[in-house]
């Protein structure tokens, strides 16, 4: 069992495993930058130490001082949490060749899973349905041609060495085909120095549903899927549980192709596969694999009853796995919402600042991670999330509308907050019918815009 | 002589990337309007534009400085 571990993060998510860990016994070290001195992490951790200036790549991103900090503390592991240094397979590296646990994945799964055509083809090689297209890089335009039996129209060409939604171009059809490969391979040696390209077939109106994973290293078990469809510039903004788009034949299906890939690379921890859904086809596509505990991992812990995050850190103390498959039931339906400081009437401009005043929600089936307290200076430097609000029903009706009333007790005064995205989100006949996909939300966006002003507090 | 202030709270940038020269050079003249800098608030970036004109610019904050909203970034002549 693990003693000391040190949380190599910030915000909701280290409060998070700092709560996790106490609960098993365990001793927290927090760290800290200079603007975090006063955040709720620090504040509840056994101790803190500071690890330098406010960018996160000066104190977070920096690994040498976060070793540092675990040695001058006495820790005997580590928590990346997520984001930061959580999917960087060097770090987990050089945490293990100092002597210490990494609670997550070996370097060399982050690394097989961190890349994009290594992963793809784990993929394919467990029995996953991976998205027709190249298998890595088209050898020319004769080629391409043969991949398009495989991909069918639109079919995506993308530069290899491209990243960002950068050097895309899509087909319709073979015409528009033959003119674009060529230009893409001009453009992508132009742009990257590398006229190297993929192809993959475009799935127009899918919906994003992943597989939450458990694994000792030999064995590995699934605690069901989470839909996170609902997105603004691919970041996930409302995630639940279960997937109201999945049959019980082709859930099954989906949760058993994650677990044969979490064992075929021999996962150990928590990881997420993510898959695209091509409702109209009812097939789902592999995409990739995040090796790190999620943003939303309370969907799933509400509806299992599963506390991912201890169960991570059992594994990494050397535990094998508690649970057993036909242990793990899932119950009612989970809604989780991303609070973020943005001012959702301003284009979702960022908004730091000082929390004047703070009202939680509470009540039976609301849970509320944050690193909110009444007084807290929300710093510019690091990602705007301020709080995940979470609420389990017996169905997803119920669940909606557990999720209004929890909104509407919630009161964050000092800075905006996405809260008003929310309301209007829960009160959409789209959202109550389940009726969306990837992109949906960015042309509801526009559409709604009046609807995203804060209302007024009483 | 007239000072540059940040609009926002967060990290000054002075050049666009990392591998590009600086917007502006200490002692370039400056135009209403010029970006002279970027600011990194929640993993967002937003351009500064001189809202004044003038010459031989000094810059007081550094690359990569942590600002607060109204902090003095530049001076002008």
């Amino acid at each position: 069992m693990l003693k000391r571990l040190l949380i190599a993060n910030r915000g909701e998510i280290a409060v998070r495993i700092i709560r996790a860990a106490r609960d098993l016994g365990i001793a927290t070290v927090a760290v800290c930058s200079d603007a975090d001195r006063d955040a709720l992490h620090v504040q509840i951790a056994d101790q803190v130490v500071n690890i330098g200036p406010p960018a996160a790549k000066k104190s977070y991103l920096n690994a040498a001082a976060i070793l540092q900090a675990a040695a001058d503390s006495g820790a005997d592991s580590i928590h990346p949490g997520y984001g930061f240094l959580a999917e960087n397979a060097s770090f987990s590296d050089v945490v293990t060749a100092a002597g210490l646990v990494f609670v997550g994945p070996s370097g060399d799964a982050i690394r097989l899973m961190g890349d994009k055509v290594a992963a793809r083809s784990a993929a394919a090689a467990a029995g996953v349905p991976v998205v027709p297209g190249s298998e890595g890089r088209v050898a020319g335009i004769a080629a391409g041609r043969r991949v398009l039996l495989d991909t069918g129209f639109p079919v995506m060409i993308k530069a290899a060495a491209g990243g960002g939604g950068r050097g895309i171009r899509i087909a319709a059809n073979l015409a528009e085909f033959e003119q674009a490969f060529p230009q893409a391979e001009a453009e992508a040696l132009a742009a990257f120095g590398d006229g190297g390209l993929y192809m993959e077939k475009v799935i127009a109106k899918a919906r994003h549903i992943e597989v939450q994973v458990l694994g000792d290293g030999v064995d590995a078990v699934h605690c069901f899927e989470r839909e996170c469809s609902l997105q603004r510039r691919r970041q996930k903004v409302w995630e639940e549980a279960p997937s109201l788009a999945l049959t019980d034949r082709l859930r099954d299906q989906l949760c058993d192709s994650a677990v044969a890939l979490a064992r075929a690379v021999g996962y150990s921890g928590a990881g997420t596969v993510e898959y695209l859904y091509d409702e109209t086809a009812g097939q789902f596509y592999f995409i990739e694999m995040n090796t790190r505990i999620q943003v939303e991992h309370p969907v799933t812990e509400i509806i299992t009853g599963i506390d991912l995050v201890a169960e991570m850190l059992r594994i990494a103390g050397g535990e094998p796995l508690r649970l057993r498959q036909s242990d793990i039931v899932a119950r009612g339906h989970a809604i989780e919402v991303r609070l973020n400081a943005e001012d959702p009437a301003r284009d979702f401009a960022p908004f730091p600042g000082t929390v004047t005043d703070l009202r939680l929600p509470g009540g039976p089936g609301v849970r509320f991670d944050s690193m909110l307290y009444p007084g807290y200076a929300v710093p510019p430097f690091y990602d705007s999330l301020l709080a995940k609000l979470i609420v389990h029903g017996e169905t997803r009706e119920a669940a909606l509308r557990r999720l209004t009333r929890a909104l509407s007790e919630l009161l964050v005064s000092g800075v905006k907050t996405t809260k008003p995205l929310f309301l209007a989100l829960a009160a959409d006949p789209s959202v109550q019918r389940g009726d969306f996909h990837t992109r949906w939300l960015e042309t509801w966006l526009p559409a709604n815009a009046n609807r995203l002003t804060p209302e007024r507090e009483p | 002589m007239a000072r540059l202030l940040s609009p926002l709270p967060g990290t000054f940038y002075r050049s666009p990337a990392p591998d590009q020269p600086p917007y502006k050079a200490d002692g370039d003249a400056v135009a209403v309007g010029d970006v002279i800098g970027l600011i990194e608030v929640m993993k967002s970036f937003h351009e500064v534009k001189a809202d004044r004109a003038g010459g031989n610019i000094r810059f007081v904050a550094d690359n990569e400085d942590p600002v607060m909203a109204g902090a003095v970034l530049a001076e002008l002549d």
